[in-house]
């Protein structure tokens, strides 16, 4: 494999030499190098398959996206906390980096505070985002931009021990993939944490999610091409996701009620199983359809769209506190549950065509709550026909070996 | 203004058009395809100026458009897609504005004008440079393996300009009346390029946006006289297969006759359909807005956005009929932040006459987004 070496200021001058080390930098901290972002971009146009583009440590400005196209291509830091790409002085561009070549991984640098998303994969296979940090530095705001690192249209994916923050949609945002592992990341202040949309076969496993408005999201929208099914959410720790929602309205985020754990909305074939759920306000976890979210007009869904959530299966988590204060309209659902919300709530939506929407929770103790959204609760119950499971268990996810291969920061 | 270098003079330069296979020459003027003297940037022998229908927004830039071919080869027309062209065609778009008369260096004015197409120079001939300034020119080249985007941004002097493949920025003054609008003009990097220029995400090949039956299709001055383009080019021998009628046209939204309707349908296709479409960039959104799809919800009626982020501006759908404040597209027309602005690349200032058109047909548009709240559905 070629090895390009980074040639950015002192980095490739060996340490011997005066002044290498400790780059210069402004009164803000960022490394004084004019053509560091000219460099770049350059080696993301020369980019070949097998090529490494190394960047140094240090705080860099870059006033537009970068964009890179070439298949094959590895871009690393020295560090999530180490080399930072700061996009605060930004000035065109509408996301931190664009990439639209397959067999791409990211690895061990920051994305900070970019106009737009952070990083956006688009339409490739085989995307890599490992310890890589999205954050926006100034604490959730809705003027941050929307998405942390967000694949999309995209086949194989991996995500792994990242940390994303601040962002005014979703921290890690999967859209419209398949075959796809998050694991072990860390989200936290974001409207959304973690959002599957409108993909299927997802692994969901080891994140800690906090602090945002929902932790974990199991998402189908409308009016695009693939729908999405076969999630399994496990293993997670989800606490505390009670961060006011300051999404945008009219973005499908804007409908989460702040504090929900982990969300399914008009999904189907979903697995939640062996998570820590815990303080989640409103509720650990929600089952939705569309007609909740508040979109959904006569005209402007496709006929094709499926917006019940189907066959989904709450087993084997460990649930604590939550549904004390979900507010609104809940707020007198919670006599229902003896004084709390319980660990499930569904709203109740079927398809009548369907003889048995599998809604199925087995979870110790643990009870749901039907809303009763058809009835505007008036019929809202501790529903206890829903203790069933899916005939058979979704499979395990598996990525090209060469995906999951860590070559860890030389 | 005089222009000092004569680049036809200048011995390395070729003095035809030159095309160039493999290499990206740092120059210009190594492709041979301008001729500056005497205070005119003209078209070298084979390069044909043409317009389009309805042009893409760029900050205002004016611009001069050229294509140029092979002796002896020629384009397959096609009724949809880009022409098929052969390889050697060298296309061009010069972006250049008008500056104040008091401007004593036209070419380093920071300074520019807004003017309106009707006053521009049609360029059949090269342009006048006593008062413009040249920014870049942008070429597309067809080689064996595909077309080739190369940026090239003009030198203070006016006399060359120079390959940036990882594109440039220029802060400029937009001069409308008493009004002044500070903005960065943004030359794109060569990925930004195929951002644009690759419509097809399956292939992901670079192809030329205007240089389609519908925006190419009419009157235009030049060989010939002021005749249809799709005839010029038929008649020049670039272009096989223009039948005899039923060429499709996009309307010139500048031409108050067409209807709002079509004309803001044609302005979104030209501005947005290179990613808003089936296999473009934007198909991820479930909005399309390419000439040919006629589904009202794929254009945006009461659809809810898909990733839009905070670039719905608060509104709930791309597009509510008779309601263009409470539809997500002005919205994202009139933004100049880079994280909600549509397009996302290519603009930095808003277009007002493109926004109030596309308001007027949205104002146009009847019925009304009915909620959906699920209630007719039974409970069980």
């Amino acid at each position: 494999m070629r090895k390009i070496l980074a040639t950015f200021g002192c980095a490739a001058i060996l340490a011997s030499l005066a002044g290498c080390g400790a780059p210069k930098t402004d009164a803000q901290g960022f490394v004084i190098d004019p053509d560091f972002e000219k460099n770049l971009q350059q080696k993301l146009l020369d980019a070949k398959p097998g090529s490494v583009i190394d960047i140094p440590a240090g705080k860099y400005a870059l006033s537009r996206s970068l964009s890179l196209t070439a298949n094959g291509v590895t871009v690393k830091g020295a560090g999530m906390d180490k080399t930072i790409l700061s996009f605060a002085r930004a000035t065109s561009g509408a996301e931190g980096m664009l990439v639209t070549g397959d067999d791409f991984t990211i690895q061990d640098l920051a994305f900070e505070d970019s106009k737009g998303d952070a990083l956006k994969i688009n339409g490739t296979k085989n995307a890599v985002m490992r310890r890589v940090r999205a954050e926006w530095t100034g604490g959730p705001k809705t003027s941050n931009g929307a998405y942390g690192l967000y694949p999309v249209q995209v086949t194989n994916v991996l995500i792994e021990g990242t940390v994303v923050k601040g962002a005014s949609d979703a921290g890690i945002y999967v859209g419209q993939s398949s075959n796809i592992i998050v694991r072990n990341n860390r989200a936290e202040d974001n409207v959304a944490g973690i959002e599957i949309e409108n993909s299927s076969n997802a692994d969901v496993y080891g994140n800690t999610t906090t602090g945002n408005t929902g932790g974990i999201l199991v998402f189908n929208m409308p009016n695009l091409p693939v729908p999405g099914s076969k999630t399994r959410v496990y293993k997670n720790t989800v606490t505390a996701n009670n961060h006011a929602n300051f999404g945008a309205k009219g973005s499908a985020v804007s409908s989460v009620p702040p504090g929900s754990g982990v969300i399914v909305n008009s999904n189907d074939e979903v697995e939640i199983f062996d998570n820590d759920l815990k303080d989640n306000k409103t509720g650990n976890v929600l089952i939705s359809s569309y007609y909740s979210t508040g979109f959904d007009t006569k005209n402007g869904i496709a006929a094709a769209y499926d917006p019940f959530p189907e066959n989904i299966y709450v087993t084997g988590n460990r649930f604590s506190g939550g549904g004390d204060d979900p507010g609104g309209r809940f707020e007198p659902l919670k006599a229902l549950g003896g004084g709390r919300l319980p660990d499930v709530l569904w709203d109740g939506f079927t398809n009548p065509k369907l003889k048995s929407p599998g809604i199925c929770v087995q979870n110790g103790t643990a009870k749901l709550l039907n809303i009763d959204g058809p009835g505007k609760s008036a019929k809202a119950r501790i529903d206890t026909t829903v203790n069933c499971a899916p005939a058979t268990r979704l499979k395990e996810i598996v990525l090209p070996a060469a995906m999951t291969k860590d070559s860890a920061t030389s | 203004m005089l222009v000092a270098l004569l680049i036809g003079a200048c011995s390395t330069a070729p003095r035809a058009v030159t095309f160039h296979a493999d290499d990206n020459p740092a120059k210009l003027s190594d492709w041979g395809l301008f001729m500056l003297a005497d205070g005119r940037i003209a078209p070298r022998a084979g390069l044909v100026t043409y317009e389009l229908n309805a042009p893409l927004f760029s900050d205002y830039a004016q611009k001069w458009r050229t294509i140029w071919m092979p002796k002896g080869n020629a384009a397959k027309y096609d009724a949809d897609q880009w022409f098929d062209f052969p390889v050697g065609t060298i296309v061009t778009k010069t972006f250049y504005y008008s500056t104040p008369a008091s401007a004593a260096v036209p070419q380093t004015s920071g300074e520019v004008l807004k003017v309106t197409p009707a006053s521009y120079q049609n360029g059949v001939s090269g342009l006048d440079l006593r008062h413009v300034r040249l920014i870049e020119t942008r070429l597309l080249v067809k080689r064996a393996a595909g077309w080739v985007a190369l940026p090239y941004v003009w030198n203070a002097a006016g006399s060359d300009a120079t390959l940036e493949r990882t594109g440039a920025d220029m802060p400029l003054t937009l001069v409308d009346g008493a009004r002044r609008d500070a903005f960065t003009y943004t030359v794109p990097n060569q990925n930004q390029c195929a951002g644009c220029h690759a419509q097809d995400y399956r292939t992901r090949a670079t192809n030329p946006i205007g240089l389609k039956a519908r925006h190419l299709n009419r009157d235009f001055p030049g060989e010939g006289g002021e005749i249809n383009q799709l005839r010029r080019l038929a008649a020049l021998g670039y272009l096989t297969g223009v039948p005899g009628q039923g060429a499709p046209r996009n309307g010139d939204w500048h031409d108050d006759t067409a209807g709002s309707a079509a004309e803001a349908r044609s302005y979104l296709d030209i501005n947005c359909s290179h990613c808003h479409n089936q296999q473009g960039a934007a198909r991820t959104s479930g909005l399309w807005l390419d000439a040919k799809t006629v589904d009202p919800r794929v254009l945006g009626m009461c659809k809810p956005p898909v990733a839009a982020g905070r670039g719905t501006g608060d509104r709930p759908f791309d597009i509510v009929p008779g309601q263009p404040d409470r539809s997500i597209l002005p919205y994202r027309m009139a933004s100049t932040d880079p994280g909600a602005m549509m397009p996302e690349l290519g603009r930095n200032l808003a277009h007002k006459e493109g926004l109030e058109l596309v308001i007027r047909y949205i104002k146009t548009l009847k019925g009304a987004c009915d909620a959906d709240d699920g209630t007719k559905l039974a409970s069980r």
